[in-house]
């Protein structure tokens, strides 16, 4: 008898622990929710254009003919695989485990944001609208939505902050090179919040015709879910690299999240591996006990904007709180949902770097690597520097190096009192 | 009966149709939401929709937007515009006054919190932009339970099934955005809206009101014809802006314009 009930426990504890592991894929649920948080917050206008977004991504992500020419245009456009560079200076440098690059900042465009933006125009396509408009905060994920649009034929419309233009200047006449339409959005705090819901608005205007590119895993349902899909090509290649460089698994994998769309790229595929640990690197701005930060997961309650319940930077009323980092690219109240949720089950942590941290990075890998990474990666890379030398060296970190700092030139020149006139 | 139920039904013996009239609380100041509230009652408004300041109000065109900007910069919040229903009942008693707004200041306050507050304060129901019937389950039970409605949305994107479910949730009344687009989108097509309005009008479980577009005795005599009641928002909040440092002069144009859309009104209906 006691060994009936035994088994029992045991297969119990089997299932339970297949029903936990498969939960952990699987999300979101048909509605959209990852536990509490995600779902469909907008207005009722858009409520059928999700669902026929929905709808029309479920069919396609199964279709062999939608799915060859997305990976055709990430072998051929992007340039992918991006490689995972063994990161030789910097390593010794900190003293610890084997800190690995994966090189997103090589993609066409200077950053991981292409991967996603070739999908949804895809998508796009398919769904037969000719018009695309985005959102963008450091300009990364408008160059490359005024990117894909030229690449596909489509008109394209990048709703950005006016105190992100004034910032990100480089990329701003980039997206008008490429065709875009860059239209400064002056309500709010002038910040990526504000030109997504400006690029929300449009929307609502303009739903017959018109695709709305977002460009991380936050939104409504099923934005989250299919950017997130999108973007696992990171972390599908990044797994396959690291067995076959060295026959095992990371130790742990870093990356900063802003709304967090390169971490959830790079962490999904290795959800099962519970052995690895997911690292979320949020900017502490000019650190968490000023205030003067944007790191939801961080210190934020649960609330919901844009589309979405998560973790939220706001006041004891509600109210949205302004944020702030010296990086446009994370400059942002809320998070993805599924973030929010993988912190509630404790399968991903969240930690968070300051502005100070991710400048020392910054230029530590300019001096050691000969890589200029985006203000944006630097904030991981600073986190997983430090995690580095807290480890052996026969242990291995994969940092994601989402993007490149070329847009950052004029921001890091301004700090160090150079002109560049 | 509800205060809503009952001011649909005395319009009915009156053979009037309801004219909605949204203000923003607090805006240009709080101390000027009350009395503008009683002065366009006493013009011929049926029912108050008091908009709720937030942060991000993302359904909102310029014109609003601009209005909860006035409002926040007196940190006029939830809690504040609740207080101001609570003045507003101590002489008025009869007119519906509805909250509109967003979800995020609710989910602050917790569902249950807020239910019985708004309900103690004379609130009768909530208009949520960005909370479809899916979203709003729980809610919706802490506020009946209070005995508040929540009065969801048609768009001119809501096909027939999803229309019929939203008519199962929402009670009160039911709120047909008339035109794809923010708040103060011009280009009401008023054939549309009949053809849309006569549907809905076979398994509508509530009276209709329509909303975006109405601007004037005209425009609100328009919808009047074709439904149980027009809504006007962005045309009063143009007149507040325009009137910011002038309370006086506020309060007359405000008072005018309900005036004269009531009159148009009730010559058609």
């Amino acid at each position: 008898m006691t060994s009936t009930v035994e088994d029992d426990g045991q297969a119990a504890s089997e299932v339970r622990a297949a029903g936990i592991n498969e939960a952990l894929t699987v999300m979101p649920d048909e509605k959209g929710h990852f536990g509490p948080y995600g779902g469909q917050f907008v207005s009722e206008i858009l409520m059928t254009a999700l669902a026929e977004l929905d709808q029309a991504y479920r069919h396609l992500k199964n279709d062999k003919n939608f799915l060859a020419e997305f990976h055709h245009d990430l072998e051929h456009y992007v340039g992918r695989p991006s490689p995972l560079y063994f990161a030789e200076r910097l390593t010794k440098q900190m003293g610890g485990a084997r800190i690995m690059l994966k090189r997103e900042d090589l993609n066409h465009t200077g950053a991981h944001k292409i991967n996603n933006c070739i999908g949804q125009a895809l998508l796009a396509k398919y769904m037969g609208k000719p018009r695309v408009i985005a959102e963008t905060g450091a300009g990364q994920h408008g160059v490359a939505s005024a990117t894909v649009a030229a690449r596909f034929g489509l008109k394209c419309r990048v709703y950005m902050g006016s105190d992100d233009i004034a910032r990100q200047s480089p990329n701003v006449y980039r997206m008008k090179l490429l065709g875009a339409e860059v239209v400064p959005v002056t309500s709010g705090s002038r910040t990526l919040k504000d030109a997504l819901s400006e690029a929300m608005r449009d929307w609502v205007t303009n739903v017959d015709d018109t695709y709305y590119i977002i460009g991380t895993v936050a939104g409504p349902h099923p934005y989250p879910m299919l950017v997130r899909d999108f973007q696992s090509v990171i972390g599908i290649e990044a797994r396959a690299q690291c067995l076959k460089q060295f026959g095992t698994m990371p130790d742990a994998i870093v990356a900063c999240v802003g709304g967090g769309s390169n971490a959830m790229g790079i962490f999904y595929p290795f959800l099962e591996d519970r052995d690895v640990r997911l690292i979320g690197v949020e900017p502490a701005g000019h650190g968490l006990e000023t205030g003067q930060h944007a790191a939801p997961l961080s210190t934020g309650k649960i609330g919901i904007l844009q589309g979405n319940r998560t973790y939220l930077m706001q006041d004891s009323d509600g109210q949205v709180l302004d944020t702030y980092s010296i990086s446009a690219g994370l400059d942002y109240p809320g998070v993805g949902p599924e973030h929010a949720w993988l912190k509630d089950i404790k399968r991903a942590e969240y930690v968070a770097v300051d502005d100070k941290q991710a400048l020392h990075a910054f230029r530590q890998l300019n001096r050691l690597e000969g890589i200029l990474p985006a203000l944006e990666s630097a904030h991981g890379l600073a986190y997983a520097m430090d995690l580095a030398a807290t480890m052996s060296k026969d242990e291995i970190i994969i940092v994601n190096l989402s993007g490149r700092g070329d847009k950052d030139i004029p921001t890091m020149a301004k700090i160090d009192g150079i002109s560049l006139d | 009966m509800s205060r809503i139920a009952d001011c649909f039904q005395r319009l009915a013996d009156n053979r009037q149709k309801a004219l909605v009239v949204y203000v923003v609380a607090g805006d240009p100041t709080p101390a000027i939401t009350v009395p503008l509230m009683h002065d366009m009652v006493a013009s011929g408004a049926s029912i108050i929709e008091l908009g709720v300041p937030f942060t991000d109000p993302e359904a909102e065109g310029p014109v609003i937007q601009l209005a909860h900007e006035r409002a926040m910069r007196h940190r006029v919040i939830l809690r504040n515009t609740i207080a101001m229903v609570a003045s507003f009942r101590e002489q008025d008693t009869v007119t519906p006054v509805v909250l509109m707004g967003y979800i995020n200041p609710i989910e602050a306050m917790g569902y249950e919190a807020f239910a019985a507050l708004a309900a103690s304060a004379g609130v009768d129901g909530t208009i949520l932009v960005n909370v479809p019937p899916e979203e709003g389950r729980v809610l919706d039970q802490a506020m009946i339970s209070q005995g508040l409605d929540p009065i969801y949305l048609l768009a001119p994107t809501t096909p027939e099934a999803r229309a019929r479910m939203i008519f199962e949730r929402t009670r009160g009344f039911t709120y047909y955005v008339s035109v794809k687009g923010t708040t103060g989108a011009g280009n009401l097509d008023i054939d549309e809206v009949t053809r849309r309005v006569a549907a809905f009008k076979a398994y509508a479980t509530t009276p209709i009101v329509v909303g975006f577009g109405i601007k004037d005795g005209e425009s609100a005599a328009q919808i009047a014809r074709v439904s149980d009641g027009a809504v006007v928002g962005t045309a009063l909040v143009s007149l507040i802006a325009a009137n910011e440092q002038d309370p006086v002069r506020l309060r007359e144009a405000v008072s005018e314009l309900v005036a004269d859309m009531r009159a148009a009104m009730d010559a058609v209906s």
